[in-house]
């Protein structure tokens, strides 16, 4: 019964979809505001269908009923509780679903907390995003229905793949959706307003605070992704360049120039059709990505089963949505220009410039990405483009960036008075260039982008905090005077200090962790000692342990530092004798100053395994916990932008008194 | 030249969806990387039996002097797709009559054996690559890969990863044919 009950709450927000994506539309042509109105109880109800779907094929997999196929396919009866519920949206239908749920979530919120919103602009969005439910509900029904039965039902399940069965991996899929989705609602804002052919400020302070969720939970998403792979995975890196990666990676880009090009047209009334184009593109990226995974149109570790006739199905979706908003951009975008002017060097400038790098990067990735495809269908000839590839194009696009990240904020709209702004930045600069220095000579060693990308990170960090201290004039006024001054500026303008110095931190660990990486593989026999980048291991031997479900070989490794005992470490090579599988537990001691990461592994050869050696791996990741810290950093960046009391209520922001003395936010 | 600037996306976006429609043929496999040994015999290699088994080990001159076409399937007990690919390989072994002949990649030989005794043991021949030395004569990229070799011992064909749904048995039941590897025809 519930998984029909499931199915059928599913076809009845397809229902409530269709009407959504016609009814508001009416009414805004004719003026009916009840029609307008509408979508309140439609985007509702859609929501509570879905979320009754949802709850549905959720029970099936934790009550293990097996005559559902999907539950019989991905899951088992003797399963920890957990892994059930994520078995959920373990597989293609119901990730699905969730994906759907997601895209109502974003709708039904807009409807009940968009008070702001003029009821034509809400009616006109809340359609486009109705279309984009019947798009996918109705692929969920036709080609990829999760509730389907299967008679006679298997005795167990068929497990979930082991490699999912990971708290970690169960949490990383639906707050990646939350980003991938979230850009749905900026998409339907973006249509919206092609449609009625206008945009003007009020339209980006709508569009902000969802561009911003949905951009927070992307930049969540990913380092948590990268952090599982890092630390639960043992996989040896945090990011790999691969396919799925990537598509997760370019709505982010694409999403986080979305987020300045909005300011400029909130406070300047300009880059307009620019801003509605990033809106489009960033979500039609995110589709992009789910076509991606679920087609099998590139080889990734992380593809689904793949399903030639899904594919096309949503090649279809993609070809309506992204090809018909991008008609309807041909159509309409040239009409919307105009907008404030502004001087060479102005804070629109620098803005522009931070679009332009961020649009060129991502188009490097994409090429990167797609090129694999592109190749084959020309020539014939099959590729894989990996990291190499990405570290030279990808990279220099990107430093760039970083360096004018610092200059931006101290540039004023319209005309900006270089000479003071270089005035105020001439002593970050010195204290860049002794940093550097100084890494330098600590360092020594290394290729000169290493160093490069120190001098920029530095700067930005610097310039980063000397911008907010001029703000505040901290230093200049009482503490007492300018602590008030820091507690009147807009929440805005600290979301955005925390986010540039976020990211100078998580590149000091990119850096460290891309380019000053020692590793040292050894054969090693009880008292064997193996140096690196400072440390002396020493390899005390091998125990037998046992644990709740496995046996392990467990190494002891002794690690000195300047001849004293820093840590022990017990890297494990475990047994599971009921799973029949092995596994390598890695033994890490992480600090702020980076990671020492430790495995063994019995020898290949039976003679060197009969004289109890062992084969000792040994990672030195400096810094590498900056990317976690500066990608948090970031996240509440974006969270403390998100509170500003103009996204809230949407009233003007007081009025500073001197605002004279302060370069205009 | 606005206008022509605005529409810029949208046949970019054109172009970029005939491609994907190119890709979505089913016959298209990304996973399918074609082998250098293609037509080419069968590379120098000689394997021991794994210890503790009874089977024999395997090396050049069984499959150069074989009377049929043999399938050689890369596997190892740590590999998680191969317990899924076990069972297809087994089927064919079974109903087809076809001869399949293994290289365990980098196994452990005492976890072969479990492995095999768990699951029961379709080949007639196995080489214990403990050192991953065949492996790199064979070309692999990963753990599971099958070659199909034919009478003369010549490579045939190519499998990358498992050989698992619909779609990939046709694909090998295809070669097979053409190549005359079923019992009974």
């Amino acid at each position: 019964m519930v998984p029909e009950m499931g199915h059928f709450a599913l076809a009845l927000a397809l229902a409530l979809a269709l009407v959504q994506s016609v009814l508001p539309l009416i009414g805004v042509a004719k003026k009916n505001l009840l029609w307008m109105g509408s979508t309140r109880a439609t985007s509702v109800g859609q929501l509570l269908f879905v979320a009754l779907a949802f709850a549905s094929l959720m029970w099936s997999f934790v009550v293990s009923d097996f005559t559902v196929l999907n539950v019989a396919e991905n899951s088992h009866s003797l399963k920890p509780l957990l892994f059930k519920v994520a078995g959920t949206w373990g597989s293609h239908e119901g990730s699905l679903l969730l994906w759907v749920l997601i895209l109502v979530v974003f709708g039904a919120s807009v409807s009940l907390f968009g008070s702001n919103i003029p009821e034509a602009v809400k009616a006109r969005t809340l359609s486009v995003q109705a279309w984009i439910s019947v798009g996918f509900l109705s692929f969920l029904l036709l080609t990829s229905n999760p509730f389907e039965r299967v008679f006679p039902p298997p005795p167990d399940g068929r497990d979930l793949n082991p490699l999912l069965q990971d708290v970690g991996l169960a949490m990383h899929p639906p707050l990646l959706y939350f980003g991938y989705v979230g850009f749905s609602i900026v998409f339907s804002f973006a249509v919206a307003a092609l449609l009625e052919g206008r945009i003007d400020a009020a339209w980006a302070r709508w569009v902000r605070p969802w561009t911003l969720a949905a951009w927070m939970s992307l930049t969540a998403g990913i380092a948590l992704g990268s952090w599982w792979a890092y630390y639960e995975l043992g996989w040896g890196g945090w990011w790999f360049w691969d396919p799925v990666e990537n598509v997760s990676f370019m709505p982010w880009l694409l999403g986080t120039a979305l987020l300045h090009s909005a300011i400029v047209t909130e406070k300047r009334d300009a880059f307009k059709s620019w801003t509605i184009l990033l809106a489009i593109l960033t979500f039609s990226l995110s589709l992009l990505g789910t076509f991606i995974v679920r087609s099998g149109l590139l080889t990734s570790v992380h593809a689904f089963a793949v399903d030639p006739e899904r594919g096309l199905y949503i090649l279809m979706l993609l070809g309506i949505s992204i090809c018909g908003s991008l008609a309807l951009y041909a159509w309409r975008a040239p009409m919307m220009e105009g907008g404030g002017l502004f001087k060479p060097i102005s804070r629109e400038s620098g803005l522009m410039l931070n679009n332009l790098i961020l649009a060129a990067a991502t188009g490097s990735v994409l090429v990167g990405t797609l090129y694999p495809l592109f190749l084959e269908a020309v020539t014939g000839e099959k590729v894989s483009v990996g990291p190499p590839f990405f570290n030279i194009t990808f990279v220099p696009i990107m430093l760039p960036l970083i360096f004018i990240m610092g200059i931006g904020p101290f540039l004023s709209w319209k005309r900006s008075d270089f000479k003071g702004v270089l005035q105020r930045l001439k002593f970050v600069a010195v204290l860049t260039v002794l940093a550097t220095l100084a890494a330098w000579y600590f360092i020594s060693g290394g290729p000169v982008l290493g160093y490069v990308s120190i001098f920029f990170s530095v700067w930005l960090f610097l310039a980063t905090v000397r911008e907010w201290a001029l703000r505040i004039r901290l230093f200049e006024l009482p503490m007492a005077t300018a602590l008030r001054r820091a507690k009147g500026l807009p929440r805005a303008a600290h979301g955005m200090t925390l986010a540039h110095v976020g990211l100078s931190i998580a590149m000091f660990g990119f850096i460290g962790s891309s380019i000053w990486k020692s590793e040292e593989i050894a054969f090693v026999e009880p008292g064997s000692v193996v140096s690196i980048a400072g440390f002396e291991v020493t390899f005390n031997g091998v125990e037998r342990v046992r644990g709740p479900n496995y046996f392990a070989e467990r190494g002891s490794l002794s690690v000195k530092k300047d001849g004293k005992l820093v840590t022990t470490l017990f890297p494990e090579r475990r047994n599971y004798p009921v799973a029949q599988s092995s596994t390598t537990e890695s033994a890490i001691r992480s600090t702020l100053a980076g990671d020492l990461y430790a495995s063994i592994s019995e020898p290949s050869s039976k003679k060197a395994r009969e004289s109890g050696q062992w084969t000792l791996r040994i990672l030195y990741e400096p810094l590498v916990n900056l990317i976690w810290v500066g990608s948090l950093i970031l996240f509440l960046g974006g969270g403390v932008s998100l509170s500003d009391r103009r996204l809230r209520v949407g009233a003007p922001r007081p009025a500073v008194k001197d605002a004279q003395a302060v370069p205009a936010e | 030249m606005a206008r022509l600037l605005a529409s810029l996306p949208f046949f970019i976006a054109l172009f970029l969806g005939i491609f994907f429609l190119w890709g979505l043929n089913p016959d298209r496999d990304p996973n399918e990387i074609p082998s250098v040994l293609i037509a080419q015999p069968v590379p120098e290699f000689q394997l021991e039996a794994i210890e503790g088994l009874s089977v024999p080990g395997l090396a050049r001159s069984d499959l150069v002097n074989a009377s049929q076409p043999i399938v050689v399937n890369v596997f190892a007990s740590w590999c998680v797709p191969c317990r899924a690919e076990h069972r297809v390989l087994t089927d064919l072994v079974e109903r087809e009559g076809i001869r399949l002949f293994g290289i365990n990649y980098k196994d452990q030989p005492a976890d072969a054996v479990r492995w095999l005794s768990e699951l029961g043991n379709p080949y007639e021949r196995i080489g214990s690559d403990l050192t991953g030395r065949a492996g790199i004569e064979w070309g692999i990229s990963g753990v599971p890969e099958t070659f199909i070799v034919g009478e003369t011992g010549t490579v045939l064909y190519r499998y990358v990863g498992p050989i698992i749904g619909d779609e990939a048995v046709r694909k090998i039941g295809t070669v097979l044919k053409q190549a005359g590897a079923f019992a009974s025809e």
